[in-house]
């Protein structure tokens, strides 16, 4: 392969990646909070992206459309959580999984009798071509990348710099201490669902341009961002940033070198490496407690 | 009345810790609850936080408060250093600081009061941001207490504060919490396995066996009493 061929496959790697990064980003997290992966993630995200094609359909503008859809994706994802997901917080580990698969199987099913399963085409909101005749990566997988890196640090910021996200971060980790300094861990975790799905959601309409729009479009993108969430450590947000944009990269140069039959399991067995080496994932740290 | 207790059970699934315990304790007091390992204390702590289910009264400013959220609690001003200390092990010692002041919005006030505990405790002060959890024992300590106090409650509930920190440590603490009791008008109700500065810090003092309250009264009048000097003092 030519170094310009490289190029052009890391590039356009990186693009997907950053898809896969968001998405891992809401798996981390509802991980962060539960304990727990979130099998629902990508079609929660693909419900959100048809809400956004019904809305622009309905007449709204692009970004009118979008930043509706984020709203939306936010509230439903804190319902899901009251409604679904709290009456069985304390249940066993395994109920909780069958909800999220109940929940998956629901959201698809519904998706697919409102919007049927008849493939769609998704608008990008970025220009048919780049200017100075770039021709290294599409206008909308630059544009994708830009918006996943806008959401990225904006979360960063909130998680980092204000009380509430620090609230969130304690809720997570230390519900009971939490309860001590008068946060409301309950609404922490509503919160932190309807981030997740908000988040999701941003990813889901990137994404559909791209694998077009249909109610299993996430299924592909959801099993790279599990492997980029733990490939960068299920508990850690920056890692979860750096998988998803290893395995696009990786999925990208393999599916050139050797082929699209076999990039995704040669990319799979290349984590599935690092987490035999590695079994916190690459930015997982173990936590040092001193007694 | 700051705080009325009346006829406080807790359990335990099927065992019962607590057996109607009685105590009432004056706004601006220093209280101290005394007792062996496995008294009781730790639970009672807990059950006026609402972090155990109980039965009983408890009363916090005139209000009943036996049936409300621990969170609801803390924010009527409780604020309650844990069996075990409830360190945020995984954020920083600064944004453990922070957190105990959570539920307050004056942010100016917040900075002041951050120093204040930093001017308490320097060396939290030179840890401020390591992450909590690789502190020293005594440290978590200091810093569990801090946490509590950056909350400005109307009670603290302090469980065994002198627990790991080297004597020179536990004089300075108590030094503080007499400090913090006078100038700030914080009562405190503290539970502790050192009678001897708990008794001399205190007003008043009960003693708990097995989940009762077995003997109550003026702290400097327990201390002369021969029957707990042997039994909790140790001459």
């Amino acid at each position: 392969m030519s170094a310009e061929a490289l190029l052009l496959q890391v590039a356009s790697g990186l693009a997907t990646g950053g898809i896969y990064a968001s998405l891992a980003l809401a798996l981390v997290m509802i991980y962060r909070a539960t304990h727990l992966v979130n099998f629902a993630q990508g079609e929660m995200a693909m419900f959100c992206t048809y809400i956004a094609w019904s809305l622009m359909n309905a007449g709204l503008g692009y970004w009118t459309a979008f930043f509706a859809t984020v709203a939306i994706a936010f509230v439903l994802g804190m319902l899901i959580e009251r409604i679904v997901i709290r009456p069985v917080e304390d249940a066993p580990v395994l109920s909780v999984v069958v909800v999220f698969i109940g929940l998956l199987v629901i959201l698809n099913s519904v998706a697919g009798w409102i919007f049927t399963y008849t493939i769609k085409t998704f608008p990008s909101p970025f220009p048919a071509e780049l200017p100075y005749g770039i021709r290294l990566v599409s206008p909308h997988q630059l544009g994708a990348l830009a918006v996943t890196m806008v959401v990225l640090a904006l979360l960063y910021a909130f998680f980092r710099f204000t009380a509430l996200g620090l609230a969130m971060r304690a809720a997570a980790q230390n519900p009971v201490s939490s309860r001590l300094v008068g946060i409301r861990v309950g609404w922490m975790l509503a919160l932190g669902w309807g981030l997740a799905a908000a988040v999701g959601a941003v990813a889901g309409i990137m994404v559909a341009p791209i694998v077009y729009l249909d109610p299993n479009m996430m299924s592909g993108t959801l099993l790279y961002a599990f492997a980029a969430a733990l490939l960068g450590g299920i508990e850690s947000p920056g890692g979860a940033v750096v998988g998803g944009l290893i395995v696009g990269v990786l999925e990208n140069v393999l599916g050139a070198l050797i082929g699209n039959e076999l990039k995704l399991v040669v990319a799979l067995v290349l984590i599935v490496g690092v987490l035999l080496a590695r079994p916190s994932g690459l930015f997982g740290k173990a936590q040092v407690t001193r007694v | 009345m700051l705080l009325e207790v009346k006829g406080l059970q807790a359990s335990y699934g099927a065992t019962p810790v607590l057996h109607g315990v009685d105590l009432a304790m004056q706004e601006g007091s220093v209280t101290t609850l005394l007792g062996a390992n496995g008294a009781g204390k730790t639970t009672f702590l807990r059950a006026l936080c609402g972090m155990v289910k109980t039965s009983g009264e408890v009363r916090f400013a005139g209000a009943r408060i036996e049936r409300h959220a621990t969170e609801d609690i803390v924010r009527l001003g409780v604020a309650h250093v844990p069996d075990g200390r409830g360190t945020f092990a995984g954020l920083t010692t600064e944004e453990n600081l922070r957190l105990g002041g959570y539920t307050r919005r004056r942010a100016r006030e917040l900075e002041a009061d951050l120093e204040r505990m930093y001017g308490y405790f320097p060396r939290l002060k030179e840890r401020r941001a390591q992450q909590a959890g690789t502190l020293s024992g005594g440290e978590q300590q200091m810093l569990a207490v801090s946490r509590a106090l950056m909350l400005r409650p109307k009670l603290l509930l302090l469980d065994e504060p002198s627990f790991g920190l080297a004597p020179l440590v536990v004089q300075e603490l108590f030094r503080i919490l007499g400090a913090v009791n006078r100038e700030e008008r914080v009562s405190i109700l503290l539970v502790e396995q050192n009678a001897a500065m708990a008794l001399a810090l205190a007003d008043r003092a009960y003693l708990m066996e097995t989940g009762r309250i077995v003997r109550s009264g003026a702290a400097a009048e327990l201390q002369r009493d021969d029957a707990v000097r042997r039994a909790y003092l140790g001459y």
